[in-house]
Protein backbone atom coordinates (compact mmCIF):
# COMPACT_ATOMS: atom_id res chain seq x y z
CA UNK A 1 0.00 0.00 0.00
CA UNK A 2 2.72 1.77 -0.72
CA UNK A 3 1.16 4.12 -3.81
CA UNK A 4 -1.31 6.13 -1.13
CA UNK A 5 1.42 7.72 0.14
CA UNK A 6 2.10 9.50 -3.40
CA UNK A 7 -0.85 11.51 -2.63
CA UNK A 8 0.11 15.31 -1.90
CA UNK A 9 -1.64 15.91 1.81
CA UNK A 10 -4.60 18.15 0.32
CA UNK A 11 -5.31 15.07 -1.88
CA UNK A 12 -5.34 12.21 0.94
CA UNK A 13 -7.00 14.45 3.79
CA UNK A 14 -10.09 15.25 1.05
CA UNK A 15 -9.72 11.70 -0.02
CA UNK A 16 -10.00 10.23 3.67
CA UNK A 17 -13.05 12.84 4.88
CA UNK A 18 -15.10 12.33 2.12
CA UNK A 19 -14.69 8.32 2.36
CA UNK A 20 -15.40 8.58 6.15
CA UNK A 21 -18.16 11.01 5.29
CA UNK A 22 -19.84 8.79 2.75
CA UNK A 23 -19.37 5.82 4.53
CA UNK A 24 -20.73 7.68 8.17
CA UNK A 25 -24.20 8.18 6.09
CA UNK A 26 -24.63 5.38 4.33
CA UNK A 27 -24.26 3.66 8.19
CA UNK A 28 -26.31 5.68 8.82
CA UNK A 29 -29.37 5.67 6.19
CA UNK A 30 -28.92 1.45 7.06
CA UNK A 31 -29.67 1.78 10.67
CA UNK A 32 -32.51 3.71 9.96
CA UNK A 33 -33.66 0.87 7.47
CA UNK A 34 -33.14 -1.31 10.34
CA UNK A 35 -34.65 0.88 13.20
CA UNK A 36 -38.15 2.39 11.49
CA UNK A 37 -41.56 0.40 12.52
CA UNK A 38 -43.10 0.67 9.61
CA UNK A 39 -42.62 -0.40 5.54
CA UNK A 40 -43.25 3.01 4.02
CA UNK A 41 -40.79 5.18 6.82
CA UNK A 42 -38.08 2.29 5.77
CA UNK A 43 -38.53 3.46 2.42
CA UNK A 44 -36.80 6.37 2.67
CA UNK A 45 -33.69 5.10 4.14
CA UNK A 46 -31.76 3.99 1.28
CA UNK A 47 -31.97 7.22 -0.36
CA UNK A 48 -29.61 8.60 2.28
CA UNK A 49 -26.73 5.85 0.66
CA UNK A 50 -27.37 7.04 -2.62
CA UNK A 51 -27.65 10.33 -2.58
CA UNK A 52 -25.52 11.36 0.00
CA UNK A 53 -23.01 8.05 0.58
CA UNK A 54 -22.39 7.32 -3.38
CA UNK A 55 -21.14 11.13 -4.40
CA UNK A 56 -19.60 11.54 -1.62
CA UNK A 57 -17.45 8.11 -2.36
CA UNK A 58 -17.56 8.80 -5.57
CA UNK A 59 -16.02 12.02 -5.12
CA UNK A 60 -13.21 10.26 -2.95
CA UNK A 61 -12.30 7.99 -5.85
CA UNK A 62 -12.17 10.33 -8.36
CA UNK A 63 -9.48 12.43 -6.42
CA UNK A 64 -7.50 9.97 -5.75
CA UNK A 65 -7.13 8.45 -8.99
CA UNK A 66 -7.49 11.98 -10.66
CA UNK A 67 -4.29 13.12 -8.53
CA UNK A 68 -2.64 9.57 -8.33
CA UNK A 69 -2.42 8.97 -12.19
CA UNK A 70 -2.59 12.94 -13.14
CA UNK A 71 -5.49 11.59 -15.56
CA UNK A 72 -8.50 13.36 -15.09
CA UNK A 73 -11.33 11.07 -16.34
CA UNK A 74 -14.08 11.24 -14.04
CA UNK A 75 -15.49 7.81 -15.02
CA UNK A 76 -16.80 7.26 -11.90
CA UNK A 77 -19.61 10.22 -12.83
CA UNK A 78 -21.34 6.97 -14.69
CA UNK A 79 -21.96 5.71 -10.89
CA UNK A 80 -22.93 8.38 -9.88
CA UNK A 81 -25.31 8.86 -12.22
CA UNK A 82 -26.57 6.16 -12.56
CA UNK A 83 -27.44 5.09 -9.43
CA UNK A 84 -29.35 8.81 -8.89
CA UNK A 85 -31.54 8.05 -11.86
CA UNK A 86 -32.17 4.32 -10.94
CA UNK A 87 -32.94 4.35 -6.91
CA UNK A 88 -35.94 6.52 -7.24
CA UNK A 89 -37.22 4.27 -9.87
CA UNK A 90 -37.11 0.98 -7.78
CA UNK A 91 -38.16 3.20 -4.77
CA UNK A 92 -40.89 4.02 -6.70
CA UNK A 93 -41.66 0.48 -8.19
CA UNK A 94 -41.70 -1.13 -4.62
CA UNK A 95 -43.85 1.62 -3.18
CA UNK A 96 -46.17 0.87 -5.37
CA UNK A 97 -46.16 -2.50 -5.18
CA UNK A 98 -46.37 -2.55 -1.24
CA UNK A 99 -49.63 0.29 -1.62
CA UNK A 100 -50.98 -2.75 -3.97
CA UNK A 101 -50.60 -5.31 -1.53
CA UNK A 102 -51.72 -3.33 1.28
CA UNK A 103 -54.92 -2.33 -0.32
CA UNK A 104 -55.75 -5.70 -1.33
CA UNK A 105 -54.89 -7.10 2.52
CA UNK A 106 -57.21 -4.52 3.40
CA UNK A 107 -54.75 -2.85 6.04
CA UNK A 108 -55.72 0.11 8.03
CA UNK A 109 -53.53 3.48 8.02
CA UNK A 110 -53.50 3.11 4.12
CA UNK A 111 -55.18 5.59 1.77
CA UNK A 112 -57.97 3.83 -0.02
CA UNK A 113 -57.82 4.25 -4.24
CA UNK A 114 -59.76 7.27 -4.90
CA UNK A 115 -63.01 6.35 -6.51
CA UNK A 116 -63.17 7.69 -10.43
CA UNK A 117 -65.31 10.90 -10.66
CA UNK A 118 -67.09 9.81 -12.77
CA UNK A 119 -67.70 6.89 -15.19
CA UNK A 120 -65.46 6.08 -17.59
CA UNK A 121 -64.30 3.20 -20.15
CA UNK A 122 -61.59 1.58 -18.18
CA UNK A 123 -58.49 2.19 -20.11
CA UNK B 1 2.23 9.17 10.41
CA UNK B 2 0.34 10.22 6.84
CA UNK B 3 0.12 6.95 5.48
CA UNK B 4 -0.96 5.44 8.52
CA UNK B 5 -3.62 7.87 9.14
CA UNK B 6 -4.88 7.14 5.04
CA UNK B 7 -4.62 3.18 5.65
CA UNK B 8 -6.78 3.13 9.24
CA UNK B 9 -9.29 6.09 7.75
CA UNK B 10 -10.31 4.10 4.73
CA UNK B 11 -10.11 1.01 7.11
CA UNK B 12 -12.17 2.86 9.35
CA UNK B 13 -15.05 3.49 5.92
CA UNK B 14 -15.11 -0.21 5.10
CA UNK B 15 -15.52 -1.41 8.50
CA UNK B 16 -18.79 1.11 8.82
CA UNK B 17 -19.75 0.22 5.39
CA UNK B 18 -19.62 -3.42 6.49
CA UNK B 19 -21.90 -3.08 9.29
CA UNK B 20 -24.29 -1.06 6.74
CA UNK B 21 -24.07 -4.28 4.77
CA UNK B 22 -24.82 -6.58 7.91
CA UNK B 23 -27.59 -4.04 9.02
CA UNK B 24 -29.19 -4.43 5.26
CA UNK B 25 -28.63 -8.14 5.28
CA UNK B 26 -30.76 -8.40 8.44
CA UNK B 27 -33.48 -6.28 7.16
CA UNK B 28 -33.53 -9.01 4.22
CA UNK B 29 -33.84 -12.47 6.53
CA UNK B 30 -36.15 -10.62 8.80
CA UNK B 31 -38.34 -9.41 6.74
CA UNK B 32 -41.18 -9.23 7.99
CA UNK B 33 -42.63 -8.87 4.24
CA UNK B 34 -41.43 -9.27 0.85
CA UNK B 35 -41.08 -5.87 0.30
CA UNK B 36 -38.74 -4.93 3.17
CA UNK B 37 -36.88 -7.59 1.92
CA UNK B 38 -36.12 -6.46 -1.64
CA UNK B 39 -35.81 -3.25 0.13
CA UNK B 40 -32.90 -4.69 2.19
CA UNK B 41 -31.31 -6.43 -1.20
CA UNK B 42 -31.44 -2.98 -2.64
CA UNK B 43 -29.49 -1.50 -0.19
CA UNK B 44 -27.35 -4.57 0.29
CA UNK B 45 -26.21 -4.11 -3.51
CA UNK B 46 -25.56 -0.57 -2.97
CA UNK B 47 -23.43 -1.05 -0.40
CA UNK B 48 -21.31 -3.77 -1.68
CA UNK B 49 -20.97 -1.18 -4.53
CA UNK B 50 -19.53 1.28 -2.06
CA UNK B 51 -17.25 -1.18 -0.57
CA UNK B 52 -16.30 -2.17 -4.06
CA UNK B 53 -15.37 1.84 -4.62
CA UNK B 54 -13.77 1.53 -1.10
CA UNK B 55 -11.59 -0.99 -1.70
CA UNK B 56 -10.47 0.54 -5.39
CA UNK B 57 -9.30 3.33 -3.65
CA UNK B 58 -7.14 1.56 -1.01
CA UNK B 59 -5.34 -0.39 -3.55
CA UNK B 60 -5.42 1.96 -6.48
CA UNK B 61 -7.25 -0.31 -8.63
CA UNK B 62 -9.23 1.17 -11.48
CA UNK B 63 -10.88 -3.13 -12.27
CA UNK B 64 -12.93 -2.23 -9.14
CA UNK B 65 -14.78 0.42 -10.76
CA UNK B 66 -15.75 -2.09 -13.14
CA UNK B 67 -17.08 -4.37 -10.98
CA UNK B 68 -19.06 -1.62 -9.11
CA UNK B 69 -20.73 -0.61 -12.13
CA UNK B 70 -21.78 -3.94 -12.90
CA UNK B 71 -22.97 -4.74 -8.94
CA UNK B 72 -25.18 -1.18 -9.71
CA UNK B 73 -26.41 -2.68 -12.92
CA UNK B 74 -27.05 -5.98 -11.72
CA UNK B 75 -29.04 -4.76 -8.48
CA UNK B 76 -31.62 -2.10 -10.33
CA UNK B 77 -32.40 -5.04 -12.86
CA UNK B 78 -33.08 -7.90 -10.26
CA UNK B 79 -34.68 -5.09 -7.54
CA UNK B 80 -36.92 -4.41 -10.58
CA UNK B 81 -37.88 -7.59 -11.69
CA UNK B 82 -38.73 -8.17 -7.90
CA UNK B 83 -40.97 -5.27 -7.68
CA UNK B 84 -42.84 -5.90 -10.92
CA UNK B 85 -43.44 -9.86 -9.41
CA UNK B 86 -44.88 -8.32 -6.22
CA UNK B 87 -47.36 -6.11 -8.31
CA UNK B 88 -48.53 -9.32 -10.42
CA UNK B 89 -46.84 -12.13 -8.85
CA UNK B 90 -48.43 -14.74 -6.13
CA UNK B 91 -46.23 -14.94 -2.82
CA UNK B 92 -46.80 -17.31 0.02
CA UNK B 93 -45.91 -15.33 3.14
CA UNK C 1 -29.49 15.81 -39.55
CA UNK C 2 -33.10 14.69 -38.25
CA UNK C 3 -33.21 11.81 -40.06
CA UNK C 4 -29.57 11.04 -38.93
CA UNK C 5 -29.92 11.83 -35.31
CA UNK C 6 -33.46 11.28 -34.08
CA UNK C 7 -32.91 12.31 -30.56
CA UNK C 8 -29.68 14.30 -30.76
CA UNK C 9 -29.26 14.88 -26.98
CA UNK C 10 -29.66 11.02 -26.11
CA UNK C 11 -27.05 10.04 -28.75
CA UNK C 12 -24.58 12.76 -27.49
CA UNK C 13 -25.39 11.10 -24.34
CA UNK C 14 -24.61 7.33 -25.59
CA UNK C 15 -21.24 8.92 -27.49
CA UNK C 16 -20.15 10.61 -24.18
CA UNK C 17 -20.87 7.33 -21.66
CA UNK C 18 -19.26 5.35 -24.50
CA UNK C 19 -16.04 7.88 -24.28
CA UNK C 20 -16.25 7.45 -20.29
CA UNK C 21 -16.65 3.86 -20.16
CA UNK C 22 -13.15 3.12 -22.28
CA UNK C 23 -11.50 5.99 -21.09
CA UNK C 24 -9.89 7.47 -24.01
CA UNK C 25 -10.72 9.98 -26.88
CA UNK C 26 -8.75 7.94 -29.23
CA UNK C 27 -10.05 8.27 -32.82
CA UNK C 28 -11.42 4.42 -32.97
CA UNK C 29 -13.26 4.52 -30.01
CA UNK C 30 -14.75 7.61 -31.01
CA UNK C 31 -16.20 6.19 -34.54
CA UNK C 32 -17.18 3.35 -32.66
CA UNK C 33 -19.01 5.16 -30.38
CA UNK C 34 -20.39 7.70 -33.09
CA UNK C 35 -21.87 4.61 -34.59
CA UNK C 36 -23.20 3.39 -31.87
CA UNK C 37 -25.15 6.74 -30.90
CA UNK C 38 -26.77 6.17 -34.17
CA UNK C 39 -27.97 3.13 -34.25
CA UNK C 40 -29.04 3.39 -30.67
CA UNK C 41 -31.09 6.44 -31.53
CA UNK C 42 -32.61 4.70 -34.50
CA UNK C 43 -33.83 2.06 -32.23
CA UNK C 44 -35.30 4.16 -29.28
CA UNK C 45 -37.39 5.74 -32.81
CA UNK C 46 -39.39 2.65 -32.30
CA UNK C 47 -40.15 2.91 -28.76
CA UNK C 48 -41.24 6.37 -29.87
CA UNK C 49 -40.80 7.94 -26.76
CA UNK C 50 -42.65 11.23 -25.42
CA UNK C 51 -40.94 14.01 -26.99
CA UNK C 52 -40.80 17.27 -25.10
CA UNK C 53 -38.86 20.19 -25.85
CA UNK C 54 -37.24 21.51 -22.40
CA UNK C 55 -36.15 25.02 -22.76
CA UNK C 56 -34.05 27.63 -21.34
CA UNK C 57 -31.04 26.17 -19.90
CA UNK C 58 -30.32 28.99 -17.42
CA UNK C 59 -33.37 28.15 -15.58
CA UNK C 60 -32.82 24.39 -15.65
CA UNK C 61 -29.81 24.75 -13.72
CA UNK C 62 -30.99 27.50 -11.68
CA UNK C 63 -33.84 24.53 -10.39
CA UNK C 64 -31.07 22.10 -10.70
CA UNK C 65 -28.96 24.03 -7.65
CA UNK C 66 -32.31 24.52 -5.83
CA UNK C 67 -32.76 20.95 -5.91
CA UNK C 68 -29.23 19.88 -4.90
CA UNK C 69 -29.45 22.56 -1.58
CA UNK C 70 -33.30 20.90 -0.98
CA UNK C 71 -31.23 17.38 -1.24
CA UNK C 72 -28.17 18.50 0.87
CA UNK C 73 -30.94 19.57 3.52
CA UNK C 74 -33.29 16.76 3.65
CA UNK C 75 -30.25 14.61 4.28
CA UNK C 76 -29.35 16.55 7.11
CA UNK C 77 -33.28 16.61 8.51
CA UNK C 78 -33.65 13.03 8.05
CA UNK C 79 -29.98 12.31 9.55
CA UNK C 80 -31.25 13.68 12.31
CA UNK C 81 -34.85 11.62 12.71
CA UNK C 82 -32.56 8.55 12.58
CA UNK C 83 -30.31 9.21 15.25
CA UNK C 84 -33.07 11.16 17.48
CA UNK C 85 -33.65 7.02 17.57
CA UNK C 86 -36.24 5.61 19.87
CA UNK C 87 -36.91 8.57 22.04
CA UNK C 88 -39.14 10.59 19.39
CA UNK C 89 -40.35 8.11 16.72
CA UNK C 90 -40.82 10.11 13.27
CA UNK C 91 -44.53 11.43 12.61
CA UNK C 92 -44.71 10.28 9.08
CA UNK C 93 -47.94 10.10 6.96
CA UNK C 94 -49.41 10.25 3.80
CA UNK C 95 -49.94 13.74 1.59
CA UNK C 96 -52.53 14.10 -1.04
CA UNK C 97 -51.42 16.93 -3.77
CA UNK C 98 -53.10 18.27 -7.12
CA UNK C 99 -50.96 18.64 -9.99
CA UNK C 100 -51.04 20.22 -13.03
CA UNK C 101 -48.54 18.72 -15.35
CA UNK C 102 -48.97 17.63 -18.38
CA UNK C 103 -46.09 16.44 -20.11
CA UNK C 104 -44.85 13.04 -19.07
CA UNK C 105 -41.03 13.81 -19.22
CA UNK C 106 -42.07 16.87 -16.56
CA UNK C 107 -43.90 14.21 -14.16
CA UNK C 108 -40.93 11.34 -14.17
CA UNK C 109 -38.33 13.81 -13.20
CA UNK C 110 -40.70 15.09 -10.49
CA UNK C 111 -41.07 11.91 -9.57
CA UNK C 112 -37.52 11.13 -9.58
CA UNK C 113 -36.81 14.49 -7.58
CA UNK C 114 -39.14 14.02 -5.23
CA UNK C 115 -38.18 10.01 -4.88
CA UNK C 116 -34.43 10.83 -4.73
CA UNK C 117 -34.92 13.45 -1.95
CA UNK C 118 -34.87 11.60 1.53
CA UNK C 119 -37.52 12.40 3.14
CA UNK C 120 -40.39 12.40 0.41
CA UNK C 121 -41.47 9.25 -1.45
CA UNK C 122 -43.51 9.17 -4.21
CA UNK C 123 -46.27 6.47 -4.56
CA UNK C 124 -49.19 6.97 -7.09
CA UNK C 125 -50.09 8.99 -9.31
CA UNK C 126 -53.66 9.24 -10.42
CA UNK C 127 -53.82 10.26 -13.97
CA UNK C 128 -57.51 10.84 -13.90
CA UNK C 129 -58.08 12.91 -10.85
CA UNK C 130 -54.12 14.33 -11.43
CA UNK C 131 -53.42 13.72 -7.92
CA UNK C 132 -50.14 12.71 -6.58
CA UNK C 133 -50.29 10.52 -2.73
CA UNK C 134 -46.68 10.95 -1.61
CA UNK C 135 -45.75 9.64 1.88
CA UNK C 136 -43.68 12.16 3.92
CA UNK C 137 -41.06 10.70 6.73
CA UNK C 138 -41.65 13.59 9.49
CA UNK C 139 -44.47 16.25 8.84
CA UNK C 140 -43.90 18.30 11.27
CA UNK C 141 -46.05 20.71 9.47
CA UNK C 142 -47.62 19.16 6.12
CA UNK C 143 -47.88 22.63 4.37
CA UNK C 144 -44.06 23.14 3.85
CA UNK C 145 -43.66 19.83 1.94
CA UNK C 146 -47.22 21.07 -0.11
CA UNK C 147 -45.59 24.05 -0.71
CA UNK C 148 -42.49 22.16 -1.58
CA UNK C 149 -43.64 19.93 -4.13
CA UNK C 150 -46.06 23.18 -6.21
CA UNK C 151 -42.66 24.72 -6.00
CA UNK C 152 -40.93 21.94 -7.81
CA UNK C 153 -44.03 21.63 -10.27
CA UNK C 154 -44.21 25.68 -11.11
CA UNK C 155 -40.40 25.15 -11.64
CA UNK C 156 -40.89 22.43 -14.22
CA UNK C 157 -43.93 23.65 -15.86
CA UNK C 158 -41.84 27.22 -16.65
CA UNK C 159 -38.76 24.60 -18.17
CA UNK C 160 -41.32 22.39 -19.95
CA UNK C 161 -43.55 24.48 -20.86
Amino acid sequence: MSHLTDLPVWAAILVCGLTLLGAAITLIGSVGLLRFTSFYERLHAPTLATSGGVILICAASIICFAVLQSRWVFHEILIIVFVLVTTPVTLMLLGQAALYRDRVKEKRGVPLKQRPPREEPTE
Amino acid sequence: MMELSIIWSILIAQIMLGLAMAFAFFRMVRGPRAQDRILGLDTLYINAMLMLLTFGIRTANTLYFESALIVALIGFVSSIAFGKFLMRGEIIE
Amino acid sequence: MRTWFPYPLLSIALLLIWLLLNQSVAPGTFVMGTILATGLGWVTLKLSPVRSHPRRILLTLRFGFAVALDIIRSNLAVIAVILRGRRRPPSSGFLTVDLDIDDENALALLACILTATPGTAWLEYDRRRKSLLFHVLDMENERVWIDTVKRYEAALKEIFG
